[in-house]
């Protein structure tokens, strides 16, 4: 199941980000988890706001690492899709 | 605690805890005939207070624990619980209150969230009224526990369903897994009962069946493929049953430690069944020289103390060895191969064992606290 560009990927309540002074790291933490992010997960979490949908996290993206769209898209649809089978982030879609 | 404090090896690799148990008190509403809790439990006098409890969760934040368990017993019986989540966001740990949902209110619950409460993981003893509060102990429970869940979800806490199966009640997973779908639980736990302390006392009355351990297995994995994105369910299986021992802990002294109510240090909460440990306790040393230094936490650390048939096996890195708690209690020796195994010697015996208590029946022991 793909997430449509119009869908708009939030984390779920309880879920939340922080940087591990300890380990020099951030990490995702979630009911029962704490899952590391490397610099490709903290800079899609940086987008997903709640308000961006995934068609404006992957604009923003794009310009900001100056990748073509289709190269990241399949990334940031796997590590957002991750997120989601594992109950820590959700999708509104309005348009359906 | 003068013990002879070995210095760690090469060999020996562990990074800082990422996750750690706080059993806040004995004190428990429940009297669950399988409680985690130590046969010899601690009573409301022995408990650490407030003060040093803040102080411990600040110094496991500064070792770099990411995850603090409150536990108990029933953690809603510190009637501080409200402090002690407030020092949890201040120290930036992420909390768990892992509850029977006893000595909860709308209104505690509440208060508890705007202190920062993360996470709500609430026990289920059955999925009716008459089995849950038959295994509990505790009349009214079951009620109580469905209103916490509403409360939780309402808050918009994510909210965990633990259930403990065994014999009486693993055939009605099914309704388990309905509930907590409806309930709008994230999380299952389908924990099968561990046979250590108060649960050894009850293997007639709780050791599942072969067969229905199996079923059970089968079930989580259709409804994991079938909630996918609506349900995450972890899974504790019959490890009587196996042939192979569990993780346990993902390695001693690896990842998580745990604090009980007197405030002593323990790489698990079975430590203290292996006679020979020696535990540090919080109000003497700083946590992090225990980690680093305790020759409780560094005895079967890495796999340097493995014997053979562990030595040379290629499962060492995915089970390392199995339950060190077990192998004590069943082999007589901790540093043996969990009799689990198909590898050790004893397993023909334990599963025998395992068969034999799955098909007899007893009276359930609960626990009880000293009088």
């Amino acid at each position: 199941m793909s997430i449509p560009e119009t869908a708009t990927p939030h984390l779920l309540s309880g879920v939340r980000t922080k940087y591990d002074k300890v380990r020099g790291n951030w990490v995702l933490l979630a009911p029962e988890r704490a899952v590391k992010l490397d610099q490709i997960g903290v800079a899609i979490l940086e987008e997903t706001t709640g308000s961006c949908t995934f068609g404006n996290i992957l604009d923003a993206l794009s310009t900001k690492y100056n990748a073509p769209r289709e190269q990241i898209s399949g990334d940031v649809q796997k590590f957002l899709t991750s997120l989601i089978d594992r109950r820590m982030m959700e999708v509104r879609d309005v348009s359906v | 605690m003068d013990a002879p404090q070995p210095q760690p090896t090469a060999e020996i690799t562990y990074g800082p805890p990422i996750a750690m148990l706080a059993e806040l008190t004995h004190r428990c509403p429940l009297s669950c005939p399988y409680c985690s809790n130590p046969l010899e439990l601690t009573g409301r006098e022995g408990e650490l207070s407030t003060e040093i409890w803040i102080d411990v969760f600040r110094q496991a934040a500064e070792l770099g624990v990411l995850q603090l368990h409150l536990s108990g017993g029933e953690p809603a019986s510190r009637r501080d619980l409200e402090d002690l989540i407030t020092a949890c966001r201040a120290h930036d740990l992420y909390s768990n209150l892992i509850t029977s949902g006893i000595g909860l209110t709308e209104k505690r619950l509440t208060g508890l969230k705007e202190r920062g409460l993360d996470h709500v993981q609430l026990s289920l003893q059955g999925v009716d009224a008459a089995m849950a509060d038959m295994i509990g102990g505790y009349k009214g429970g079951y009620n109580r526990k469905m209103d916490v869940a509403k409360w939780t979800t309402a808050l918009d806490l994510p909210l965990t369903l633990n259930a403990v199966v065994h014999e009486k009640n693993i055939d009605r997973l099914p309704e388990t897994i309905d509930m907590a779908v409806s309930m709008g639980a994230r999380r299952l736990e389908v924990a099968t009962v561990q046979f250590h302390g108060w649960a050894d006392k009850n293997r007639a009355a709780l050791m599942p069946t072969r067969e229905q351990a199996k079923l059970c297995g089968q079930r989580v994995a259709e409804a994991r493929e079938r909630l996918k994105g609506v349900l995450v369910i972890d899974y504790v299986p019959a490890d009587h049953h196996a042939d192979y021992p569990k993780p346990c802990m993902g390695g001693w002294g690896s990842t998580g430690l745990n604090i009980v109510p007197d405030g002593r240090v323990m790489p698990c909460h079975a430590a203290h069944t292996i006679p020979h440990l020696v535990f540090e306790n919080v109000r003497d040393t700083p946590l992090a020289d225990i980690w680093n230094h305790s020759s409780a936490f560094n005895a079967y650390r890495g796999f340097d103390w493995m014997p053979e048939p562990c030595k040379s096996c290629d499962r060492k890195t995915r089970d390392f060895g199995g339950c060190r708690c077990q192998a004590m209690a069943i082999a007589g020796d901790a540093a043996a191969t969990d009799p689990v195994c198909i590898k050790s010697p004893l397993h023909a015996q334990l599963q025998a064992q395992a068969e034999a208590d799955a098909h007899a029946d007893g009276p359930l022991t609960y626990r009880k606290m000293p009088a």
